[in-house]
């Protein structure tokens, strides 16, 4: 049985939702590395003030594709998403340990005083953005390995350790700090600080060669432990793996050659991950989990598919122009005849006597009884007549 | 303590205490997200309306706070996400394709929603008056929307619909029929009114305690007055809409009513327990008030109430005691806060006052704890009573919780961050409070909030005091206008 073009559509849907994921919570969990990599509060508090400025503004949209991938998976594919998250149970509650812990020190570091509050939540937080990279890579390795039972009786440990899960694990952690630190350089430049350019573009390099190492040894490892995914990277894929290739290699290009450009470093750095997690999928092409569960197999019905591209539209339609709109106001300047809170703070203290002149004058007794008596009766006429319309019912 | 032992080692109890403690801790969030905007909106109105500059400072304040609350509660909903997974592969396996399409509308409702509290707080300085108070409405409706869709997921459990199944399998769904359910209108009228009423007296609460302290400005007043009205007008309404809804859960799941009201057989003239603990059979400690239960459902002693009798025992709830005293305790404190605004409302419609008693201002000092006890109460009515099923006559809970070993050990964890994210979210708005009320002008403008624009490049660069007026200092304190402590 082949997959109807409904499972494909929603399947490429998916798909582009992860590589969204993998680049912008890539980014974000990075930028987290970086941070606990950066030395002592006074050595690293340059790059840790970088960090921090780019990863406020789009830590929160980074979540939502993290739910969108759940939900999907969830919706159109139910039996894999029940094997994924049985058998890989204690991988995935490690992952979201490290979210949970990324956000309750994200949230916190701000507001915190002191300076051992400052660290330790500032501890929490990168700490939480190298464990959870790690286990999702484990949970993506075990996958496309095969080793998820279609219907597994519980956890399944082998499937998540084995040499392939573990270095996909680790390839993950690499390529989001290097995402994190080629975004992270043209930051620095936008802001003209040049120390932290090459601080930055040093770190990007070495990260990017790790990557691509890790990489290499990833998919030597496939050869062996995945013969189906092995052959279709190595076959319909290979363009794909071609082209991540030689975005990696032209990144570093860049990097040495000084040529910060922000749409072409940018873009070229997003080729070379998203082109990985497209290869990926169509490696896998037509199994949700190589071998054992094919796509037409584990798709939900037509309608729900159809649905899901139905909202998958929808948050286009919406989000987009609510996105252009966050962004014009990010770029915009600070209007000069709005107040601040402190004008308004001064204001309200000059101005301290009750305003209840403002209010309407109380009417006079006697009115204000029959306006009352009406209400009441009204009322209790409204209360009685739903009352009477549920007894029917 | 060996049959303890023996109970959580069975997978449904511990899961079931997870998926609970998630649900109960993300819900208080969630009402913050359905209901803070439209209390936030109200004050900013009264501020550009009025030219009100302390109705202004609390919208923009309280703008920051829910930054703080939406983005805890974006990391406790990441969490349930995983939970319907970690927890519950057996249901999302099985009805992954029916009760996933709420959960997709949801995405979106608050997708949305966390761009809109962006562009809220970047555009106090940045958007004209107007423009600005009109930005924030996308967050109400995509609150109210978003509260509709994952409402209806849950409502779906209970009433489930828009599927066919042939062999256990999926075969078709109707997502229209699994969104408007027939719980759908109920659970979600019923769970808006109380994010509304939750975030208004909470939000009250806080000012209330301000006032007892002796802090009588505007802006305690005002910050007092506008969510309290909010909540206060929600009030009578929640009342109604429980008494509609209890006449409906007496025919859509009687079971669960039975449990709810102690109905042990069918049978007529069936009487209202207030109170009282069920041992072996028997109400011990309760108040029976003769055929008013089957007069609440059928406006007649003689209306047939179906008791529990009607299932075996295997299909039975557990913990009755724990569903009838939840339920009272939802249903007093709902009369408790309706007398709260009824009285409050009174004094206004005659005297244009707020009342500053401490005989009304204590008990609304703590009306918002109360608000969130008398939801999570109905929580666990709704949820504890469709027991032993997850979706209602179609699904057990032992089918569909994971067979996975570990549960127990994330429970603890889940246990401990909860509590963290708790310090988190009480204490961030505390230290921002205090900052408020102590710390110099400038530092509040330099605050960074989640979602919020940085501070360092915008706002703070280049703003004065306007000449002639002396810089707030901590050392005016009867003038300042600072927030109060949270209780």
């Amino acid at each position: 049985m082949s997959p109807s073009p409904e499972d494909i559509a929603v399947a490429a849907i998916l798909f582009v939702v992860i590589a969204a994921y993998a680049l912008f919570g890539g980014a974000d969990f990075g930028g987290g590395i970086w941070d606990l990599l950066a030395g002592g509060a006074e050595r690293g508090a340059a790059p840790r003030e970088l960090i921090d400025e780019s990863i406020t503004p789009v830590w929160e949209g980074n979540h939502v594709w993290l739910v969108f991938v759940l939900v999907l998976l969830w919706t159109a594919f139910p039996p894999a998403f029940a094997a994924i998250f049985t058998a890989l149970f204690v991988p995935l509650s490690l992952s979201l340990l490290g979210i949970v812990l990324r956000g309750v020190g994200f949230a916190f570091r701000h507001t915190a005083e002191r300076l051992h509050m400052r660290q330790l939540t500032g501890a929490t937080f990168a700490a939480a953005s190298l464990i959870t990279p790690f286990f999702m890579g484990t949970v993506v390795g075990a996958v496309a390995t095969g080793q998820v039972p279609v219907h597994p009786a519980g956890n399944v440990l082998a499937a998540w350790t084995s040499p392939t899960a573990i270095l996909t694990g680790f390839l993950f952690v690499a390529a989001c700090a290097y995402i994190s630190a080629v975004f992270l350089v043209l930051e620095a430049r936008k802001r003209g600080q040049q120390d932290l350019t090459r601080y930055f573009s040093l770190r990007a390099t070495v990260a990017g060669v790790l990557t691509g190492a890790l990489a290499g040894a990833t998919f030597a490892e496939l050869s062996t432990s995945a013969p189906y995914v092995y052959a279709r990277l190595t076959g319909i894929a290979l363009p794909l793996v071609a082209i991540s290739i030689a975005a990696g290699i032209g990144v570093l290009g860049m990097l040495w050659l000084r040529w910060y450009h922000p749409l072409f470093l940018r873009g070229t750095a997003a080729i070379a991950v998203a082109a990985v997690v497209f290869g990926w999928g169509l490696a896998q092409y037509p199994y949700l989990v190589p071998s054992s569960l094919s796509l037409a197999a584990g798709s939900a019905p037509t309608a729900t598919l159809v649905a899901e591209f139905v909202v998958a539209g929808l948050a286009v339609l919406l989000v987009v122009p609510a996105f252009a709109l966050l962004y014009f106001l990010q770029q915009r300047r600070v209007l000069t005849a709005a107040e601040t809170d402190a004008d308004l703070r001064l204001a309200a203290q000059l101005e301290q006597a009750p305003r209840r002149q403002h209010a309407a004058a109380p009417a006079p007794t006697s009115a204000r009884r029959t306006r009352t008596l009406v209400l009441v009766v009204l009322a209790i006429r409204v209360i009685r007549d739903v009352l009477s319309r549920s007894h029917r019912r | 303590m060996v049959a303890v032992v023996h109970v959580l080692a069975v997978n449904p109890v511990p899961a079931r205490s997870q998926m609970g403690s998630s649900l109960g801790f993300h819900i208080i969030l969630a009402c913050f997200g359905v209901a803070f905007a439209a209390v936030t909106m109200t004050a900013e109105w009264i501020g550009i309306r009025r030219g009100d500059p302390a109705a202004l400072l609390l919208a923009r304040r309280w703008s920051k706070v829910m930054a703080v609350l939406v983005a805890v509660g974006a990391v406790s909903g990441t969490v349930l996400s995983y939970e319907m997974g970690l927890l519950w592969p057996g249901l999302m396996g099985r009805f992954g394709a029916a009760i996933g399409f709420p959960f997709s509308m949801e995405g979106i409702f608050f997708f949305l929603e966390a761009i809109f509290v962006g562009v809220y707080l970047y555009g106090w300085d940045r958007l004209p008056p107007w423009a600005h108070w009109w930005s924030g409405m996308p967050i109400v409706v995509s609150g109210v929307l978003g509260a509709l869709s994952v409402v209806a997921a849950n409502s779906w459990m209970n009433s489930p619909a828009g599927y066919t199944l042939s062999h256990g399998k999926l075969t078709s769904v109707d997502p229209w029929s699994v969104f408007f359910n027939a719980s759908t209108p109920y659970e979600t009228a019923h769970m808006v009114l109380a994010a509304y009423m939750v975030t208004g007296f909470l939000v009250a609460g806080v000012y209330a305690v301000g006032l007892l302290r002796g802090r009588r400005d505007r802006y305690h007043r005002l910050g007092f007055a506008v969510p309290f009205t909010i909540a206060g007008i929600c009030a009578p309404l929640q009342v109604m809409m429980g008494d509609i809804i209890a006449r409906f859960i007496a025919s859509n799941q009687p079971v669960k009513f039975a449990a709810m009201e102690y109905v042990t057989t069918t049978t007529r003239d069936a009487p209202e327990w207030m109170g009282g603990i069920f041992i072996n059979g028997k109400v011990y400690f309760g108040a029976a008030i003769p055929a008013f239960d089957s007069i609440l459902v059928g406006f007649s002693p003689h209306t047939k109430v179906i008791g529990w009798d009607s299932v075996p025992p295997s299909q039975r709830p557990p913990l009755v005691t724990l569903i009838h005293l939840s339920f009272d305790l939802m249903v007093g404190i709902g009369f408790f806060l309706l007398a709260l605004a009824a009285w409050q409302g009174w004094w206004w419609w005659f005297h244009r006052r707020l009342l500053v008693t401490p005989w009304f201002l204590v008990p609304s000092a703590v009306s918002g704890v109360a608000a969130v006890a008398a939801m999570e109460a109905g929580w666990v009515v709704t949820e504890v009573g469709r027991q032993p099923w997850i979706v209602y006559r179609v699904l057990l809970v032992s089918q569909a919780v994971t067979p996975s070993g570990g549960v127990i050990v994330t429970l603890a964890v889940i246990l401990v961050l909860y509590a963290v994210l708790t310090v988190v979210s009480i204490g961030v708005p505390m230290v921002m409070s205090r900052r408020w009320r102590r710390g110099t002008p400038a530092e509040e403008d330099a605050e960074q909030v989640p979602y919020g624009p940085s501070p360092g490049r915008f706002s703070l660069a280049g703003h004065t005091a306007p000449p002639g007026v002396p810089p707030a200092s901590p050392g005016v304190p009867p003038a300042s206008p600072g927030g109060p402590e949270a209780p």
